[in-house]
């Protein structure tokens, strides 16, 4: 198994093409279906703007992606040392409601929860640390 | 994203390429504020290759504000990008096409 390779960026929301170009780098070397790509583009995008939005209210702070590839399954993990924010507490919205009902909430998380195979958190050390993994 | 518009009377069609994410859908939404005297509205996604959740934010808002006054209608989608629809629930509220 080779090392994970990382990044490192200001948790900005204009930093989240870098880090999908940077998720895709790595990706592009293993064998990576188109739907697994974009799935994995679209929950790299939710996360990292979860990330910019919330975990640095009074501030400014940092975002570090990790990227592996072991056994044909990656993962990916987020770590900021932000307000400590579990993503996998949150109630999933009802998503069978009409359009007058719906709520604009949580649905970004919903869908990286509905397209990965696993999603852990931690909070460690004073860090949030989120990981989400996915068969490539 | 490039967004492009052609208004005929009552109906706008809207064709979208390339990415609805979360830094181009503040175009859309834009775009899409001001629907009045819109009765039908289209959404030519054919050339659309990638939606995030903010993406669909913009299209429920069109769809509530066109619920009031018209229709709105969802067209050419690829595979992928219908699945995000399945999997959000999204296919029940649009008429995708």
């Amino acid at each position: 198994m080779e090392a994970d390779k990382t990044i490192k960026v200001p948790a900005e929301l204009d930093k989240v093409y870098d880090v999908q170009d940077f998720v895709n780098s790595v990706l592009e070397a293993h064998d990576c279906g188109m739907k697994a790509q974009m799935q994995i583009e679209i929950a790299v995008e939710e996360l990292f703007v979860n990330i910019a939005h919330y975990a640095y209210p009074n501030g400014k702070g940092d975002a570090e992606i990790s990227v592996g590839v072991d056994d044909g399954v990656a993962s990916i993990t987020f770590r900021d040392s932000g307000i400590p924010y579990d993503p996998l507490a949150k109630e999933d919205p009802d998503v069978t409601k009409k359009a007058e009902d719906r709520s604009i909430g949580g649905l970004g998380i919903y869908m990286v929860k509905k397209s990965m195979d696993e999603m852990l958190y931690r909070y460690e050390d004073g860090h949030n640390i989120l990981t989400i993994r996915k068969k490539l | 994203m490039t967004i492009q518009k052609k208004q005929d009377g009552g109906k706008l069609a809207i064709a979208l390429e390339g990415r609805l994410d979360t830094t181009t859908a503040p175009e859309l939404e834009a775009e899409v504020k001001e629907l009045g005297g819109v009765t039908e509205l289209v959404f030519d996604m054919a050339s659309l290759e990638y939606i995030s959740s903010a993406g669909l934010r913009v299209l429920l808002a069109a769809q509530k504000t066109m619920n009031k006054q018209g229709s709105m209608l969802i067209r050419g989608a690829s595979e992928d990008i219908k699945d995000i629809f399945d999997v959000t629930g999204f296919s029940d509220i649009l008429t995708i096409e």
